[in-house]
């Protein structure tokens, strides 16, 4: 009986043993892939909410969907869609309207960032107050800046009404000259037109319908645009600014150069990474647009404001011609991912590189 | 404190990140200008400070006006006797719209922070093969146009009975949301010494009590940090808000802002003031944390 309990005691406890032994070993293989465990619900969740659904949207963009009721029957030929798009006059407009924007407002929006980071970065007195007064805008959302400029920018008050009460048409008036009135986003006017050029290089392109030039009405949004972002810029510069030596600068000047010139040859060189980096954002900012435009001016007198965001949102939820929207946002994706995936996969490359 | 090499998509480092924001270069209160240079740059400062001011002078001045006060002709004038007119007719409009933004923005800013730290923390200091990959991956979710994942976004928000709720709006942008806040903790948590962890595991402890134990309480500056970026983020956003909820009542400020200024029978002094109440929250954060909110922005942007 003694012997039988001391033999049952033993057995019980080798398998105590075994068993806290495989729970030790399985608890060793749980924790050593727990960081995959930790990462994997929200994972699979980003994976599926961008990739998934882009894919989605893709299956949407080649099938026949194009009322309230679901059709996810594929189109012949697949890219049926896609050729409309193009052809359409409307969609063509908002291509050229995103390409005129986007060069403008990366060009002005980088300029004014670096004229101002140079500037806050050599003013001796109130840097901290001007640096916050012209990234201020930045806390703003696009809707509230769309929504006040589009006042500012309403032809009958705002920037045309300083014109009249600060006397500068007065003066032009007096002058002999027209007094100024500018119709802002309500001028439907786009000054020149590569139409028949284009049509003569490669004849296809006659059928563009809109008009290839420049929409006046693009302007107050480059400016609102402007407004808004360009004191990120300028945030951006000034940390590039603050990795250049003074040393530098002194060095070029006991050389014999100006402060300008110090600038222009030596320390705006050394931002290029920065300048970069800036452009690589306002880029795909820009190429995404769509609040500021909606609040600001909507698709505009013909058209000229309008952009692919808001075509898109306008096929898919007013008018449920849903594979146009998606083939329309499926254009937008192309463009965003051309000026992205160049700048990540670098930058994944320099990260390997680094990783020893 | 060991420099971790992988720093390529650029942040600051935990030494630096509550440090003084970006671009004070050189300490001290400031002087008075000396040379004809250093005049002249301030004074084309003041004018552009002065020109970036002019729309916070509009909406301030509109919302200070009666209607009667308001027409279009003086828009520039200062108004003639202090009124709250134009901010409590705003403020009519668009109070229950600004009380729905916060019940979206302060539990997905929360959520997406908490998920951003484990996941930073995993891609910075538990790596494994292939995480570097994945979390580009992931990372590309931050620069995609929502506009290509809209439809199958409402069709997924219908199927779990989410759609046309704030809740479901707070789960989009928690998901969205993570990709940036990834991204923000992974460069923090790359400035914090292996040496912390090395010895929490010494201890024996396990993945996630060191993160809890070890990480966590090191994380207050980076929560800050990627909280403050978050809010504003979310505050701002338009498309989800337009999109996931298009019922009048529930809409989130921005919508509401948007519909209140496309509206004909709203005077403009009265879009004025909205524009400039639906904006207080994410210009209060400015204003009152501005360093941190630099910080945000200068870790967030992929550089």
């Amino acid at each position: 009986m003694a012997v039988d309990t001391s033999h049952n005691t033993r057995d019980i406890a080798a398998k105590r043993a075994a068993h806290s032994a495989r729970r030790r070993r399985i608890s060793r293989t749980i924790e050593r892939h727990m960081p995959k465990l930790l990462i994997a619900p929200w994972t699979i969740l980003v994976l599926i909410f961008v990739y998934g659904f882009i894919g989605f949207t893709v299956v949407v963009s080649i099938s026949k969907w194009n009322s309230f009721g679901e059709n996810l029957h594929q189109r012949s030929p697949w890219y049926e869609t896609y050729k409309q798009l193009f052809l359409d006059s409307r969609f063509q407009a908002d291509l050229r309207n995103l390409f005129i924007f986007t060069v403008l407002f990366l060009f002005v929006g980088t300029m004014m960032g670096l004229l101002l980071a140079i500037l806050v970065h050599n003013v001796v007195m109130a840097r901290g107050f001007f640096r916050s007064v012209f990234l201020f805008p930045y806390a703003l959302s696009f809707i509230v800046s769309g929504v006040v400029w589009r006042w500012l920018f309403n032809p009958e008050t705002g920037v045309n009404l300083l014109f009249k009460v600060t006397g500068v048409n007065s003066a032009l008036h007096a002058a002999g000259l027209k007094p100024l009135h500018p119709g802002w986003t309500t001028d439907p006017t786009v000054v020149g037109s590569l139409n028949g050029a284009l049509a003569k290089v490669f004849p296809p392109l006659k059928e563009i319908g809109a008009q290839l030039g420049i929409p006046l009405a693009l302007i107050p949004i480059v400016i609102a645009a402007t407004w808004q972002l360009g004191g990120f810029a300028m945030a951006m510069f000034l940390a590039g600014l603050s990795t250049v030596p003074e040393e530098v600068i002194e060095a070029a000047k006991c050389d014999g150069a100006t402060t300008v010139q110090a600038y222009r040859r030596i320390v705006i060189p050394m931002l290029r990474p920065t300048l970069v980096a800036t452009l690589v954002i306002f880029g795909y900012t820009s190429l995404k647009i769509f609040d500021l435009v909606f609040a600001l001016s909507g698709s505009g007198p013909g058209f000229s404001t309008d952009v692919p965001g808001i075509f898109v949102y306008d096929e898919t939820f007013r008018a449920f011609q849903y594979n146009t929207g998606a083939a329309a946002s499926v254009v937008m994706l192309v463009l965003v991912v051309a000026v992205v995936i160049p700048y990540l996969a670098r930058t994944y490359r320099g990260q390997e590189g680094d990783a020893t | 404190v060991s420099a971790d090499t992988d720093l390529a998509i650029d942040g600051p480092a935990l030494p630096d990140l509550l440090a003084t924001p970006t671009g004070r270069t050189r300490a001290g209160r400031g002087r008075r200008p000396q040379s004809i240079g250093e005049w002249v740059v301030l004074l084309v400062l003041v004018i552009f400070a002065a020109l970036f001011l002019v729309p916070f002078y509009v909406m301030i001045t509109a919302g200070f006006k009666t209607a009667a006060a308001a027409g279009v002709d003086h828009m520039w004038r200062l108004p003639s006797s202090l009124s709250w007119s134009g901010f409590s007719a705003a403020w009519t409009a668009l109070h229950a719209n600004i009380g729905n933004s916060f019940e979206v923005v302060i539990p997905a800013t929360i959520i997406s922070c908490v998920i951003g730290s484990l996941m930073g923390y995993i891609f910075s200091k538990l790596k494994f093969r292939g995480s570097n990959l994945l979390f580009n991956i992931i990372l590309i979710g931050m620069f995609i146009p929502y506009q290509s994942i809209l439809v199958p976004l409402v069709r997924f928000l219908a199927a779990v009975g989410l759609y046309g709720t704030l809740t479901g709006l707070a789960l989009t942008h928690v998901v969205y949301g993570i990709p940036i806040t990834t991204l923000i903790f992974r460069n923090y948590y790359a400035g914090l010494p292996n040496a912390l962890l090395e010895a929490a595991q010494i201890d024996g402890a396990s993945t996630l009590q060191t993160f809890r134990r070890v990480i966590l309480p090191l994380s207050i500056p980076g929560f800050i940090v990627t909280g403050l970026f978050q809010f504003t983020n979310i505050w701002n956003d338009f498309l989800f808000g337009l999109v996931v909820v298009p019922d009048p009542s529930k809409q989130v400020a921005t919508v509401a802002l948007n519909n209140l200024s496309g509206s004909l029978t709203v005077n403009w002094n009265v879009v004025m003031a909205g524009a400039l109440l639906a904006a207080i929250p994410t210009m209060f954060i400015y204003l009152v944390l501005g360093r941190f909110f630099v910080r945000g922005l200068m870790a967030g942007s992929v550089k």
